[in-house]
Order: structure tokens, then C-alpha cells, then sequence
């Protein structure tokens, strides 16, 4: 799926604009990093409320599909910085983790 | 038997309270791994390893080195710092233990899974530690 065909099927607001291929093997909730890095893997939709740079780390280490900040958080300009770099999708929702994740499993994310 | 010789050794080093820079070395660990061919089930353990090392040198520590040693059938993570010494190993490896302080916590350190991932992922783990630094031995087979 294209980025901006999840974006617009979830209302979020992309916060990059990059044109991207996104494969989906999963998805995970979680705000400490060392749970998400043992728990996500590789082409997963990481959903946190987590907006400092080191979200970027994990994300390409683990080689994380796209993040969704959940909760409106404001995302930093440096972890924006790094997610252009990296070629990782990051957007915004005004929804809760839960509710993001709810949508995902209605669209047979499972 | 034929004793298992070390092939190329990258080196980096880990500054104290470097939040911004922090995962870099384990990134660069991870392309290199991933140049030599090596498959991505074991690159995974070895980013899971590296990272939790890295971010142990820079939370908990006065700052130090992480090294990546490369052999035929194994890989071997390497991370000594310069102190102040973990208290009681015991406790350090038990999931959820932290002493990260709050601040630290605040941006998603400090869940108390950095040891016991780093031993979850490995093959071989062999901690010790002083007042002078903590060194970690990991090793990961190919």
C-alpha cells in the first residue's frame, strides 16, 4: 500500500513527504524502546506516543515499515530530520493508540 | 580442532548521556553485517544485542566501547565502560529492574529489558563488573 493511501485511510497526517511503497507484516503498540526492539520486526506499522530522534534507531534497525505518533504529540524536527534520511514514513493521529490499532485490524491488519 | 580466528573487528565509541547520536553504532554494525552477507535472522539478534548495548554505555555509564567481532561461525559483541560498576548483576538481569533515572525514562529508556534482551538474543553471555567498568561478551552463532 502506498503511504499516503494509509494515511488517508486511517486520517492521518503524514509528516513527510515521501512517496513509498508500505508491506505490512504486523503491527505493534509499545513506548519502551527496549520492548518494542525485542518484541517488532522487520515491514511492522509501530504505533507510540515516543517522538524523540532514537524512535528513528529502533525503527531502522528493526527495519520498521512506517510510525504512527498516536495522541497528536508534537514530533520533533531532528527525528524528522532523521526519518527523511532514512526514508521512513512517520504520521501523525489525533487518535489513541488503541483506536489506530482498532482501524488497522478493521482493514484486516491483523 | 581448529580454533576459530577473528576476521575484522569494527570498533566504536559510546559517549556518556549521547541520546541524539545513540543507535548509530549499532546501525553501522548492522550495514556492515548486512554487506558481508550475513542472513537477517541472526543481523536482528545482533541489532537487538548491539543497541542495548549501546544505549547501557550511554544511560548507565561514564561512557566506553562496543566492538563487533567478526569470525567464520559466530559473532561476537564486545562492550566494556569506564565505570561506575554494576552493584548487583543479579538484579541488573532481572526484567523491569531499572536505575535509569526519570528523565531517561521519559523518552522510553530505562524499561529494565536491556540485559535480559541482550541475553534473550545471545548464545553465550558472560557479564563481569567493578567500581573500574562493566564488560559484556556476547556471542552470537552464524
Amino acid at each position: 500500500m502506498k503511504n499516503f493511501e494509509l494515511a488517508k485511510k486511517l486520517d492521518l497526517e503524514s509528516l513527510l513527504e515521501i512517496d513509498k511503497d508500505i508491506k505490512v507484516e504486523g503491527v505493534y503498540v509499545g513506548d519502551l524502546l527496549s520492548v518494542v526492539m525485542s518484541k517488532a520486526k522487520a515491514d511492522y506499522i509501530w504505533i507510540t506516543i515516543q517522538t524523540h530522534i532514537n524512535v528513528m534507531a529502533v525503527a531502522e534497525l528493526l527495519d520498521i515499515s512506517c510510525i504512527i505518533v498516536v495522541e497528536n504529540m508534537e514530533v520533533e524536527a531532528d527525528t524528522l530530520q532523521k526519518a527523511r534520511e532514512l526514508g521512513i514514513p512517520i504520521f501523525k493521529s489525533r487518535e489513541s493508540a488503541y483506536q489506530v490499532a482498532c482501524k488497522l485490524n478493521n482493514m484486516g491488519i491483523k | 580442532m581448529v580454533m576459530d580466528s577473528l576476521i575484522k573487528r569494527y570498533s566504536y565509541t559510546i559517549t556518556r548521556n549521547d541520546f541524539v547520536t545513540a543507535g548509530k553504532s549499532s546501525s553501522d554494525i548492522k550495514g556492515n553485517l548486512k554487506a558481508i552477507g550475513i542472513d537477517a535472522k541472526t543481523i536482528r539478534k545482533i541489532a537487538i544485542i548491539s543497541y542495548e548495548a549501546e544505549m547501557n554505555i550511554v544511560i548507565h555509564s561514564m561512557g566506553g566501547k562496543l566492538h563487533c567481532d567478526i569470525y567464520e561461525e559466530k559473532i561476537v559483541i564486545v562492550c566494556e565502560d569506564e565505570g561506575p560498576g554494576i552493584p548487583d548483576i543479579d538484579k541488573a538481569m532481572t526484567e523491569g529492574f531499572s536505575t535509569a533515572p526519570e528523565n531517561v525514562r521519559e523518552l522510553g529508556f530505562g524499561a529494565g529489558m536491556g540485559l535480559p534482551n541482550i541475553k534473550r538474543y545471545s548464545d553465550e553471555f558472560k557479564i563481569s563488573s567493578s567500581d573500574n567498568g562493566t564488560i559484556i561478551v556476547v556471542t552470537v552463532l552464524i
